[in-house]
């Protein structure tokens, strides 16, 4: 009974030096973490890593206004598909472990199986920014410093009335604006 | 000895001969049809690349040019980058359609695309209407290539 008391004691008052130790192990071990985390958010949001497993929408996105345009400034993937706001990027990666089982069933390793499912993961994407009011085209596009003196007078119809009034958003209206699309027939808006 | 001077004499009065028959042989070389072609946009001959002209600008919405003929189909007065028309998806239905253009305040397309080669009149866009742009083009401020008097008829002036 004893032994053990002094035991306890031992653990409940570690010395000076072993807290330091544990406490400099712990902050090291943090940054190590922290650092490895966030490299590995930022290697996963590169062109090359989606491309490994969406080469044809690759391929189609390089005729496209955010590949090339004659400012030179870009939007790559995760510009539009991954959320800037560190808790919704959390979220965001966590739900893409889903494409990987996604992935390892081989839902759309081949043209055909991809050009099939298109349809249904196009739906999922414009659910997705309907709720968030398109909040990645917005990173880049903020209405507030759109200028309606420069921009087309169908842009400035359009944008100046049902984007102004928040009663549609930018998905609304610009669906296909980085990839080809799938069948629209029944889309709202659409043929 | 005088045979001799008589062949060198010979031969002084040949070689100018020999030089000019040379020099008509360049020329003839110079005359040869290297498959060029002259017309009215000037003479263009195949070994030769002309420089290319630049890029046609496709200005911002505009009003549409005045058609120049009757059943003329309008040029498009927008740009159209990237505007998908395939089976899919026609992006300029989703403003031009009947049901769209309520909306979007875009010009109808016309009720003649609802009928087939037949005059059948169809409840939708004919197939051989679809693909807006075998007929419509956007306008550019293009000169004509050459010189040209064609004019409208009185009824389109
Ligand atoms: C390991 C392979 C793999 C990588 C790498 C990958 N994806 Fe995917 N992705 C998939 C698969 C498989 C699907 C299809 C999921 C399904 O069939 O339900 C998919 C679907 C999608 C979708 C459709 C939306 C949805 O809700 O399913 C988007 C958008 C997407 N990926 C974007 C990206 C972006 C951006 C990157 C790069 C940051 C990326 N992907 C990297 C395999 C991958
Ligand atoms: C990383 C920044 C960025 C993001 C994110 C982004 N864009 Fe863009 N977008 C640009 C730039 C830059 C241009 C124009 C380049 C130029 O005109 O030189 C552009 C151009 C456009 C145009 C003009 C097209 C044309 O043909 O003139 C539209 C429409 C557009 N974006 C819509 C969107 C929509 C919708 C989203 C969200 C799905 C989005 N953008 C997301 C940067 C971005
Ligand atoms: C009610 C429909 C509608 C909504 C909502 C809308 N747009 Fe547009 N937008 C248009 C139309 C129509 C055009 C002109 C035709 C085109 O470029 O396809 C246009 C053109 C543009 C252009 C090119 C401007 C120019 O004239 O050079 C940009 C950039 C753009 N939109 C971005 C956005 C962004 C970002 C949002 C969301 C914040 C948005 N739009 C929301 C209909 C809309
Ligand atoms: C300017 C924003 C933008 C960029 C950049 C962009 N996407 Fe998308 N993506 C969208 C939108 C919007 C959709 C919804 C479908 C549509 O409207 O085309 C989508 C849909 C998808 C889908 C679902 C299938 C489909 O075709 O609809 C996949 C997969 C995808 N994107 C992958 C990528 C990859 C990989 C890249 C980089 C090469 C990329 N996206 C770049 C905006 C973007």
């Amino acid at each position: 009974m004893k032994l053990i008391r002094i035991f306890w004691r031992r653990l409940s008052t570690p010395s000076k030096a072993a807290a330091g130790a544990l406490l400099g192990m712990g902050f090291v071990g943090g940054i190590l973490f922290w650092g490895a985390f966030n490299t590995g958010m930022e290697a996963t949001n590169t062109e090359a890593f989606c491309s490994s497993c969406h080469a044809p929408i690759v391929t189609e996105i390089r005729e496209t206004i955010h590949y090339a345009n004659r400012s030179g400034v870009r939007a790559i993937c995760s510009d539009c598909h991954v959320p800037h706001e560190w808790s919704d990027k959390i979220v965001r990666k966590v739900q893409a472990s889903k494409e990987l089982v996604a992935w390892a069933i081989g839902t759309i390793d081949t043209v055909e199986k991809f050009e099939a499912r298109r349809g249904h993961l196009a739906h999922r994407e414009w659910k997705r920014m309907k709720q968030n009011n398109s909040q990645e085209c917005r990173n880049c596009h903020d209405f507030d410093f759109m200028d309606f003196s420069v921009q087309g007078q169908r842009s400035v119809a359009q944008h100046s009335t049902a984007l102004a009034s928040g009663e549609k958003t930018c998905i609304d209206c610009h669906k296909g604006i980085a990839h080809r699309l799938p069948d629209m027939q029944g889309v709202e808006g659409w043929q | 000895m005088r045979t001799v001077t008589i062949a060198i004499l010979l031969a002084a009065g040949l070689l100018p001969v020999a030089a000019q028959a040379q020099e008509t042989g360049s020329a003839e070389i110079a005359n040869v049809n290297s498959g060029g072609q002259s017309s009215l946009r000037g003479l263009t001959e195949l070994d030769e690349t002309r420089q290319a002209d630049a890029f046609k600008q496709i200005p911002k919405d505009r009003s549409p040019f005045a058609s120049a003929y009757v059943y003329q189909p309008p040029l498009i007065p927008h740009q159209i980058r990237h505007y998908e028309l395939s089976t899919n998806a026609n992006k300029c239905l989703s403003c031009h359609s009947f049901k769209n253009s309520r909306e979007s305040g875009a010009t109808k397309i016309s009720v003649t695309h609802y009928a087939t080669r037949e005059g059948q009149v169809l409840s939708d866009v004919s197939p051989r209407r679809y693909f807006c742009l075998q007929c419509h083009v956007p306008q550019v401020d293009a000169r004509p290539l050459v010189v040209n008097d064609f004019k409208p008829v009185d009824s389109l002036q």
